[in-house]
């Protein structure tokens, strides 16, 4: 059975999709979509434990040998993004049945769910795969469904938001299949190991440097690399809670995960660190989207959009972290990605239930919250001081790496700009603590505490945001390892 | 020359996507955008179904008794396959999020629906 | 509707012929172009023509939209099932050759079995989406 392990990790989840239509009834098709996210959880548990205790693994699809069968590959890498996203997902459909009934239509419930599995399958599958195209048909299954679930948003402008992330998303991926279309013309394979033996061989060919910026830029837009993140704001700012919070707290990261295949396991560390030169655009696109979008994050009014803008400046960190192509550097960029995800999610969870409570994530309307729904705010001020990076939190964990990367090579003005960063993110965020602490609540006192079946699941990750705070070895351990796997030194 | 005719497929394909691009840059119409995107990503099945089309080649099917065939390469062909239907499927949401546009807002003009929310 | 005798008399008459043969592309496919992509667009086409001739009252009467969302669910789990059917007898996921009692045997029915799949979902999706946007009534009058 074990060896089976990376299929089931995709194949199950998909047959509970149209399993969760099928069944027609809201509560049903929850069941469905829970079991399911909970079943993917425990295999990605399974998974990781296997590859760090074992090795990789390498399963063939229809037992044809790659490189001309598809192979699912799970390594450090890999494994631990699968975790991520089951994680993510195994705890926000518990906080769904109750958000998503209040939010959304009876009858489009069921339908709700299958985008929401279909959704996490796609990334599952993006983050399993180890064929170049595979990793396109999973990329548009998960875009799809969350084009679906994005406008499913009660606010008329999340249609134009999901119309926006629809252009934008669609021309990356179409971006990423000019490019794995470019590799293949030239090498004949769509296997990445085969790839990345290939191409080396290729390199002074021009048609290699333009494939490799079809997917560079491609992948940013799916990751929302400043300038192209126009998507996101709105995207994440008028979808259901429960989509902003899984959405926010995974596809970005599986888009980061792609970079980090492309460049380190594809092309390799050599082709796109010395030959293209890839750190001399990322490094700044990076450092800008840590300075602007924490301070557009300030000005914000709508407290999903504000924490939507220092999404994108949390992405800065990640890929400032890749870009400096040392093992801590690749290492806090990947931690930064797991602890981002518990964060974020944190974060939005939170934010989801004072919708569920206020019906509005307007600063003003948080007024006095701090009394009325004070576990709610809790949450939601320890989570903000994990955005911040304060020490006991997860986000102090990869802000250390981070500096410590940046000053390992002598960088010094990119520590400087990593903690300004969170100088900004102090601000932000006590913008909203000012307000839900420190004013008179409004209205006739009639709100109350999100109910329990919100409460659990965000606290759930509040905690798992101390926990790793405290206790980074696991983490940080497998950031490491999964770094020199795709920097290929010793492990 | 050479480079002109002898690859007119890129030639074309380069053309069809920036006419793509271009149409989704450029207009505010939001059924007009998806229509740039279409012509956009057929541009890259072309891209790749000629990539894989060898002068002379036919159908990847062995038929007994014929030896010496030719065949044009079926990857690029069963890629595009699902290439299309990713298409389709995008198109189809696309064209549902404009109807839906349309009904919120009464417009389906960039422009105008900005100025609409704006307003609010 | 009355004058429009020729194109309800052809629609009638080519229906049928429109079904075989998407039922003819798709059994067809393990030979020869063809498959169950194809087969699922026709077979839609089909009843998308029914509904632009006569209706689209008179196409739910005959395929109401329930059937049609089944379908397009069951298709997935069709394809999806060959796997885990695969996985069971022992090998590895999509492996058709555990599938009979020898490997030709078993390409051939796993190939079919997936084709299936993917005709019954093609057709549903095509024809929910033809009926969600006919389904459509205008915002403005």
């Amino acid at each position: 059975m074990s060896q089976h392990l990376p299929v089931l990790q995709v194949v199950v989840p998909l047959l509970a999709a149209p399993l969760a239509a099928l069944v027609r009834r809201p509560r049903l098709s929850w069941l469905v979509a829970f079991l399911a996210a909970l079943w993917a959880f425990g295999v990605a548990v399974a998974l990781l434990h296997h590859v760090l205790s074992v090795g990789p693994i390498s399963y063939h699809i229809g037992d044809w040998a790659p490189p001309w069968g598809i192979e699912y590959r799970v390594d450090q890498v890999n494994a631990f993004v699968l975790l991520i996203v089951s994680g993510i997902a195994a705890v926000v459909l518990p906080y769904a049945r109750a958000s998503v009934e209040w939010e959304i239509e009876n009858e489009r419930i069921p339908l709700f769910y299958t985008a929401l599995i279909l959704c996490m399958t796609g990334l599952l599958g993006i983050s399993v795969t180890g064929d170049v195209f595979n990793v396109f048909v999973f990329l548009e299954i998960s875009s799809l469904s969350a084009y679906a679930l994005i406008a499913m948003g009660q606010d008329r402008r999340a249609l134009t938001a999901a119309y926006q992330y629809l252009i934008m998303g669609s021309v990356g991926a179409t971006f990423i299949v000019i490019g794995i279309g470019l590799m293949y013309v030239m090498t004949g394979t769509l296997n990445m190991a085969d790839l990345a033996q290939r191409l080396p061989a290729m390199e002074a060919n021009r048609t290699i440097p333009v494939a490799f910026a079809f997917l560079t830029v491609g992948i940013s837009l799916k990751l929302a690399l400043f300038p192209l993140h126009l998507w996101l704001p709105n995207a994440y700012a008028y979808a259901p809670s429960t989509v902003t919070s899984f959405i926010a707290s995974t596809a970005t990261k599986v888009a980061v995960y792609m970079l980090l295949r492309f460049v380190f396991t594809v092309f390799g560390a050599a082709f796109s660190f010395d030959v293209m030169n890839i750190d001399r655009i990322l490094t700044p696109l990076a450092l800008a989207a840590i300075v602007f979008m924490s301070l557009s994050a300030i000005y914000q009014p709508n407290v999903k959009r504000l924490l939507a803008y220092s999404s994108v400046a949390q992405i800065g960190y990640m890929v400032l972290g890749i870009s400096l192509a040392s093992v801590f550097g690749v290492a806090a960029g990947i931690l930064h990605l797991f602890n981002h995800a518990l964060i974020k999610g944190a974060l939005f969870m939170a934010m989801g239930c004072v919708m569920y409570r206020v019906g509005s994530v307007r600063i003003e309307a948080m007024a006095g919250l701090g009394r009325t729904m004070p576990f709610t705010m809790a949450a939601f001020v320890i989570g903000g001081l994990s955005l911040i990076g304060v020490p006991l939190t997860v986000g102090f964990i990869s802000k250390l790496y981070l500096v410590r990367a940046a000053l390992e090579q002598g960088m010094w003005p990119v520590a400087v700009l990593v903690l300004v960063g969170s100088l900004l993110a102090v601000i932000y965020v006590w913008k909203v603590v000012e307000v839900a602490y420190f004013r008179q609540p409004i209205g006739d006192g009639s709100i109350r505490e999100a109910p329990l079946s919100l409460l659990l699941p965000t606290w759930v990750l509040v905690l798992a945001n101390i926990w790793f705070g405290v206790d980074a070895k696991l983490t940080a351990g497998v950031a490491i390892r999964a770094a020199q796997t795709l920097l290929g030194v010793g492990s | 020359m050479k480079e002109v005719l002898g690859l007119y497929n890129y030639w074309i394909v380069i053309g069809l996507m920036m006419i793509g691009f271009y149409t989704m840059i450029s207009r505010g119409n939001l059924v007009k955008k998806l229509v740039g995107l279409s012509i956009f990503q057929t541009s890259v099945m072309i891209l790749y179904i000629s990539m894989g089309k060898i002068l002379g080649g036919t159908a990847p099917i062995i038929i007994e008794g014929r030896e010496n065939v030719v065949y044009t390469n079926p990857i690029p062909s069963v890629l595009i396959l699902t290439a299309i239907v990713v298409g389709v499927a995008t198109l189809a949401v696309g064209l549902a999020l404009v109807v839906r546009i349309k009904e919120a807002y009464g417009t389906i003009e960039e422009d105008e629906i900005h100025e609409q929310d704006d307003v609010m | 509707m009355d004058d429009r005798v020729i194109l309800r008399v052809g629609s009638k008459i080519l229906i049928p012929f429109i079904l075989l043969f998407a039922l003819y592309v798709q059994f067809h496919g393990d030979f020869g172009p063809g498959g169950g992509f194809q087969a699922g667009v026709i077979f839609a086409a089909a009843f998308i023509l029914y509904a632009l001739v006569f209706g689209l009252g008179a196409a739910k009467a005959v395929l109401p939209p329930i059937v049609v969302h089944t379908c397009a669910a069951v298709g997935v789990m069709i394809y999806a099932g060959t796997g885990v059917v695969t996985l069971l007898l022992g090998g590895k996921f999509l492996d058709y050759n555990v599938l009979a009692h020898n490997a030709a045997h078993g390409q051939e029915w796993g190939i079919f079995s997936v084709e299936t799949g993917v005709l019954v979902t093609v057709f549903g999706v095509m024809v929910a989406i033809f009926y969600a946007f006919a389904g459509r009534r205008r915002a403005e009058p």
